[in-house]
């Protein structure tokens, strides 16, 4: 039986404050990793299989590892507090209700990589958090976790709140340290890689909030306590995000052998007014749809993949049976759209014509050659961007039109959609 | 020859919309708002005062509501950036406002978690309500009405943000009369703000 560990007290009103945190033996991995030598620290991480939640899954400990030992510079580590990927409200759970937890993990992973000060680069919609982030902050740096001579160690780190403007490309790790230096959030070429070349041009890694916060746990209860939750190399608890048709939308804990089927009818309560479900987006709207027939997979990093989709930040969207597949794909193309940083041409200008094609068959305007005159596009930006999101951005549209070929082409041949649905304004107002 | 074959390049697809700021009347920041800098230039090293861009513009809005062109030059004054600096990162996000806003900027959420719960609804409420389009503002000065990407809240669709501070969750069309009403009279403390998660579950 899986019980929550990340969000074990979230309910209990006091949970977010220092007093409370340390009644429940908070900071007590801190003073056990003092006393621990850095290799120590990633050693641990590393055996206990911690994947960065994230998006990618990259393994935390090895990524730690590739942090130069031997220069002189100074070494930072960064937040990904960004939480922008649509579908995914995690992170905010966290940084509402267990900010100590956060800072443990980020003085922790500080020594481990060597570094003295850490930015948490929080996306500026979040605002309602920093403050209480902040005045907490003052209160662990009083207590001695954070800052100077962290309880008489000799350790410094410090830690610092940052906020962004609005925008979804900020959460791409090289456009974070852009955006942290003061500049647009645009990727850089890698490599070299932020680990060797990251913030201020020194080395640099940036983790999820969610991967730092079970770094404390790692330290309290041991590698091989961690490596032992979930499936093999999936291993340690999770925060899933279900919202769409459900009927109790929110952010459940669960070890990543639970399937799709568990998260959405046993923890978010089914489908409202019990309708089918047309598809299912399993981990943020850059992963590709998934069907009601593989409402059994696993919803780990490997479960996913191998069902042609990807666990990536964890957002589970869950469209019912009234959905239109090329509404729901022209309004994440118009995220994007939106949301491209203008960098890479094929990104910015692929995605144009992605939308301005979508939006064409939507009016009822659409002509037979328009599928794979998307597919055709979809095939120019694939691979052939900075940063991953160009892939991101195709997914939806290569997804929904291998599920859903025949929508697309009824839609096209009638010029309406052959779903009603009902959540949908008759009139949907124009920008001006 | 286009970057696709198929497309029509420069037939009306792409146009420039680069639009220079109004100067604006002079700008400065007032004796508060510069403290409020120093000390957040204190977060990081001292040769990279740049990275309180995004800081620095932040307080403009608080001071002016919104980004002028004399401001740009007043903020890379203090920060130490040319003026071309910080009207690269002013132009690129999305909270900063170029123009003249409402008193109560109302940024509703259309991503999909959103819009799969009525979001289209209640924009076209709020705008049939409020008697403006998007990004129009009300005559009296007092609401602006925005479509805004996913939040990070769609657990509390459809959501509305405003000011870029303060969410307004769990939205329906019959509820922004309300929620007009409500910031008329009592001002932000009427807003629903980010829930706790015991209220969420
Ligand atoms: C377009 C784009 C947006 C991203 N947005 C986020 C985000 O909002 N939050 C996040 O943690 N990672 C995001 N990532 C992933 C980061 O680049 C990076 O992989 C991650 O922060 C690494 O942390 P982890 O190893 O702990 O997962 C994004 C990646 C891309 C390409
Ligand atoms: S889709 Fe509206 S908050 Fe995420």
């Amino acid at each position: 039986m899986f019980e929550p560990v990340l969000t074990r007290h979230i309910n209990e009103p006091e949970a977010y404050t220092l007093d409370f945190y340390v009644r429940h033996g908070g900071y007590q991995p801190l003073r056990t990793a003092l006393g621990m030598t850095p290799e120590a620290i990633t050693d641990a991480v590393k055996r206990s299989g911690l994947r960065g939640r994230g998006g990618a899954g990259f393994p935390t400990g090895l990524k730690w590892s590739f942090v130069p030992k031997d220069i002189p510079k100074p070494k930072y580590l960064c937040i990904n507090a960004d939480e922008s990927e649509p579908g995914t409200f995690k992170d905010h759970v966290l940084l509402e209700r267990n900010p100590h937890l956060l800072f443990e993990g980020c003085v922790i992973a500080c020594r481990a990589i060597g570094a003295t000060a850490c930015y948490i680069y929080i996306r500026g919609e979040f605002f309602h958090l920093q403050e209480q982030l902040e005045a907490e902050l003052v209160k662990a740096r009083a207590a001695g976790y954070v800052g100077r001579n962290i309880l008489g160690s000799g350790v410094d780190c410090d830690i610092w709140v940052h906020r962004g403007a609005g925008a979804y490309e900020a959460g791409e790790e090289t456009a974070l340290i852009e955006s942290l230096e003061g500049k647009r959030a645009q990727p850089r070429l890698k490599p070299p890689f932020p680990a060797v070349v990251g913030l201020y041009g020194c080395p640099t890694v940036v983790n999820n909030v969610e991967t730092i916060c079970n770094v404390p746990v790692i330290i309290e209860k041991g590698p091989e306590w961690f490596a032992a939750i979930g499936p093999e190399k999936n291993s340690g608890p999770k925060l899933f995000c279900v919202s769409g048709h459900v009927k109790k939308p929110g952010v459940y804990e669960a070890a990543m052998d639970v399937t799709l089927r568990q998260l959405i009818y046993d923890y978010a309560g089914g489908i409202r007014e019990d309708r089918a479900i047309k598809a299912i987006i399993p981990g943020g709207s850059s992963t590709p749809v998934l069907l009601p027939d593989q409402l059994d997979v696993q919803c780990s990093f490997d479960g996913l993949v191998a069902a042609g989709s990807m666990l990536g930040s964890a957002a589970i969207i869950v469209m019912d049976e009234t959905t239109s597949m090329v509404w729901a794909a022209k309004n994440l193309i118009h995220f994007y759209k939106h949301e491209s940083c203008g960098k890479c041409t094929p990104c910015r200008e692929g995605v144009d014509w992605l939308y301005n094609i979508l939006d064409k068959i939507e009016r009822g305007d659409g002509e037979g050659r328009d599928i794979d005159l998307l597919l055709s596009v979809c095939d120019n930006i694939g691979g052939k961007t900075l940063c991953p999101f160009g892939d991101a951005e195709i997914a939806p549209v290569l997804s929904t039109i291998q599920h859903f070929r025949a929508e697309y082409e009824t839609y096209i041949r009638t010029g309406e959609s052959p779903v009603h649905s009902d959540f949908r304004a008759d009139e949907p107002v124009a920008a001006h | 020859m286009s970057f696709h074959p198929q497309m029509p390049y420069g037939e009306g697809w792409h146009k420039s919309e680069r639009a220079t700021a109004e100067p604006g009347p002079p700008f400065a920041f007032s004796a508060e708002h510069r403290a409020q800098l120093e000390e957040l230039c204190t977060h990081y090293p001292p040769e990279r005062r740049k990275s309180a861009i995004l800081a620095a513009l932040y307080l403009v809005q608080a001071q002016q509501g919104y980004i002028t062109g004399n401001a740009m030059r007043h903020v890379a004054e203090v920060i130490g950036c040319t003026a071309a600096d910080v009207e690269d990162v002013v132009t690129y996000y999305v909270m900063f406002f170029t123009r003249p806003v409402g008193t109560y900027v109302l940024q509703v959420c259309r991503t999909l978690s959103c819009a799969l719960n009525g979001a289209e609804q209640v924009t076209a409420a709020l705008c049939r309500h409020l008697q403006v389009a998007p990004n129009q503002t009300t005559a009296d000065g007092m609401f602006t009405v925005m479509e805004f990407e996913c939040l990070g809240a769609c657990d509390r669709a459809p959501v509305v943000m405003v000011n870029n501070e303060h969410w307004h969750e769990c939205q329906r069309p019959e509820d922004v009369a309300g929620l007009v009403d409500g910031l008329r009279t009592g001002g932000l403390a009427s807003l629903s703000t980010c829930h706790l998660v015991k209220e969420r579950t």
